[in-house]
């Protein structure tokens, strides 16, 4: 069984929820990434997103491209991304790590040579911003030949048909994003999500995440009542951003932790989580 | 004989084009697409707009013998195709005139739009004021500095004009931007793209909007010369007065040379010449060719004009090069600057530095052919943008 499902498998046992947080890959600095995701792992994160820098974040609102912009100055390639998580993997061979980012890196890289090494470093899942499932089918192949997962985004406006496109490619989880708009944007309807959730488990069988505007432990549990999995991002790199760099780790460590606490407040009744036999 | 008919039904031109963008967006595309392909063969709808060109826009634009030049010169005779005298000066307003009657037809009552040289900022802001619609144009924060008449003109015609201030800071950047706003804006916006880029169905609706240029020139030139042209030429930013210009020709043989901006030099890295020198990729949307670096980034391009400054191009030239249809090649910052010299000098007319770019290639090609061949300029735009740049290059100051 892969990571993923794994981790999956034993929330769904302990009636949890994953906590996932995004971070970008170089940001604040490459030599600080893997001490970091230890870190994240350390105060309560179940998979970690690891965003690889882009020059043209089209789906990111300012919070997140200033952390690329940020890895960037500091020239953090795809490669270099790679390299982080295979160090990162050398102490934690359990924690699923799941890249997220745009089609041009991957593309210069070469899918071949990107989806062996992406399995030699120990990376889980790829999501790849804007290749939607209709250009993503020989993309799907190479991941799925190296037992990558291809995660995919869902949205409020996403019909049903798309729904079974997704489910028919997406393993892993799939990622409900819970607004109109980009990443860190402040409006997040939770009435909607869980109207939205109601509709998707019926077609969706892996577990579905929530992200994009999740600020607090309160949205944060008021979204793990409704979801398997709850991605903050923005959240997290404002976090970084502010801290002096000798208190990134410790206060990431707190927002991560609180979090953690917020979220596992829920006792979700079990009609609401995915069917073991799914994973 | 073949037919192009492209682009295919999710917008692909061979392996270019398509829709690379966040599901966030995919629903507005599709909507828009849906209402696209209904406008488009809607009589209505044409005949509105075929109006608005003839009445507002001013078309259509002459075809014009470019006599003493081309005498000068001593070769082919070089002729003009006025898009300089549309209403703003360039032929950006035939698409942004398209957009925004769509726009209507939509009951969207706030446009947006993306601009480098402001030129397409500017023909937005016009239309949006024509049509009484809220306009918010985004516009790189480096180019706003250079560009500051084109910033006064589109807050004169009511728009907000707000400077980006992220990546490097110029038109890539103010296209970002402009889609964020609309994937969050969607319901009562229309994203008016300003080039034949982004995710299908832009590059197709844009050329069709552009077309009205070689459409024109077929019937101009069988009127005034009994025949059609040896070739056009047209300068290649994101390739619109290009495609404009080569669409209705594409069934044809006539050669079609794109120009691209090869800024210091392509053999430097101050340039914009990305059919030249990019590799493909994904950018704001859609397959093309990129300036990219070894890692995927995209790097920032240097032309000394605003409007050819782009590390893209439209997906349809990328297929057109690989196709072997059209040519393209590169034309210095210096070689452009001699041209619009020129025409001012011999023809007095004071061309759009963009529209440089394929005057300096057409004195190239000219004196290469007998004086009976005729060679069809796309004259994108004039020149009065310019004066500040132009000024600079001669080291004059106001
Ligand atoms: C006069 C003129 N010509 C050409 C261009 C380049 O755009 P495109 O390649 O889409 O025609 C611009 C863009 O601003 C322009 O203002």
């Amino acid at each position: 069984m892969s990571r993923i499902s794994t981790l999956f498998g034993k929330l769904l046992q302990n009636r949890r929820k994953a906590l996932i947080p995004f971070i970008t890959a170089g940001d604040p600095e490459p030599g600080m990434m893997v001490p970091l995701m230890h870190e994240l792992v350390q105060a309560g994160a179940d998979v970690i997103e690891l965003g690889v820098p882009f020059s043209d974040p089209m789906a990111d609102g300012p919070t997140i491209q200033r952390s690329s912009e940020r890895a960037l100055k500091h020239r953090v390639s795809l490669q270099d991304v790679l390299a982080m998580v295979g160090e990162f993997r050398e102490s934690d061979s359990s924690t699923p790590v799941v890249l997220m980012g745009y089609a041009n890196p991957v593309e210069a890289m070469g899918y071949d040579a990107f989806t062996a090494r992406a399995k030699a470093c120990g990376v889980d899942g790829v999501l790849i911003v804007d290749y939607p499932p209709e250009e993503s089918v020989e993309w799907v192949e190479y991941l799925k030949r190296q037992n990558i997962a291809p995660i995919f985004l869902l949205s409020p406006t996403t019909p049903q048909q798309r729904v079974e496109r997704v489910a028919a490619l997406a393993e892993g989880y799939v990622y409900y994003v819970s607004l109109k708009g980009v990443t860190g944007s402040l409006h997040l309807d939770l009435h909607d999500v869980a109207e939205k959730l109601d509709g998707l488990r019926s077609r969706i069988s892996i577990p579905i995440g929530v992200g994009f505007g999740i600020r607090d432990g309160a949205t944060a549990r008021a979204v793990a009542e409704l979801a398997d999995a709850v991605v903050v991002g923005s959240r997290i790199i404002e976090e970084i951003e502010r801290s002096p760099k000798a208190e990134v780790l410790t206060n990431v460590h707190r927002l991560v932790k609180s979090l953690r606490v917020a979220i596992d407040a829920v006792s979700p009744a079990p009609s609401a989580a995915v069917k073991l036999t799914h994973l | 004989m073949k037919v192009y008919d492209l682009p295919d039904s999710h917008g692909h031109f061979g392996p270019y084009g398509g829709i690379f963008v966040a599901e966030t967006l995919i629903s507005a595309l599709e909507d828009l697409r849906i209402q696209y392909e209904r406008y488009r063969s809607d009589a209505d709808f044409q005949a509105e707009f075929a109006h608005e060109l003839k009445h507002y826009v001013g078309r259509p634009t002459p075809i014009y013998h470019a006599k003493r030049w081309s005498a000068q010169l001593g070769g082919a005779q070089i002729l003009l195709k006025r898009e300089d005298l549309n209403h703003t000066g360039a032929h950006k307003i035939n698409n942004a005139m398209g957009q925004a009657l769509l726009a209507r037809r939509m009951g969207k009552s706030r446009v947006i739009a993306e601009t480098g040289a402001g030129q397409h900022g500017v023909a937005t802001a016009t239309v949006a004021a024509r049509y009484g619609m809220e306009c918010v144009i985004y516009m790189g924060s480096v180019d706003v500095e250079r560009q500051a008449a084109n910033v006064y003109r589109m807050k004169l015609l009511g728009a907000e004009v707000i400077p980006v201030e992220s990546g490097s800071r110029t038109l890539k950047d103010a296209l970002n931007e402009a889609m964020r706003d609309w994937v969050t804006n969607v319901a009562d916006t229309f994203y008016i793209i300003g080039t034949v880029a982004g995710p299908h169905p832009y590059p197709m609706m844009v050329r069709d909007f552009q077309a009205i240029i070689g459409r024109e020139a077929i019937t101009q030139m069988q009127e005034d010369y009994g025949r059609q042209p040896d070739a056009l030429i047209a300068c290649v930013g994101g390739g619109s007065n290009a495609i404009g210009l080569f669409y209705p020709y594409l069934d044809s043989s006539i050669r079609m040379i794109g120009v691209e901006a090869a800024g210091h030099g392509v053999e430097t890295d101050q340039h914009a010449a990305t059919l030249t020198k990019g590799r493909p990729g994904v950018l704001h949307g859609n397959r093309t060719y990129l300036i990219q670096d070894e890692n995927g980034q995209i790097v920032e391009t240097h032309s000394i004009s605003a409007g050819l400054d782009y590390p893209g191009v439209g997906p349809e030239h990328a297929w057109l090069k690989d196709s072997g249809r059209a040519e393209y090649f590169g034309i210095t910052d210096e070689q452009a600057l001699e041209a619009f010299h020129a025409l001012c000098h011999y023809e007095g007319i004071i061309p759009a530095l963009e529209s440089s770019h394929a005057l300096a290639y057409a004195a190239r090609l000219a004196p290469a052919l007998t004086s009976d061949k005729l060679l069809l300029v796309n004259l994108s735009g004039r020149g009065d943008k310019d004066m500040p740049t132009v000024a600079r290059a001669s080291h004059i100051t106001f």
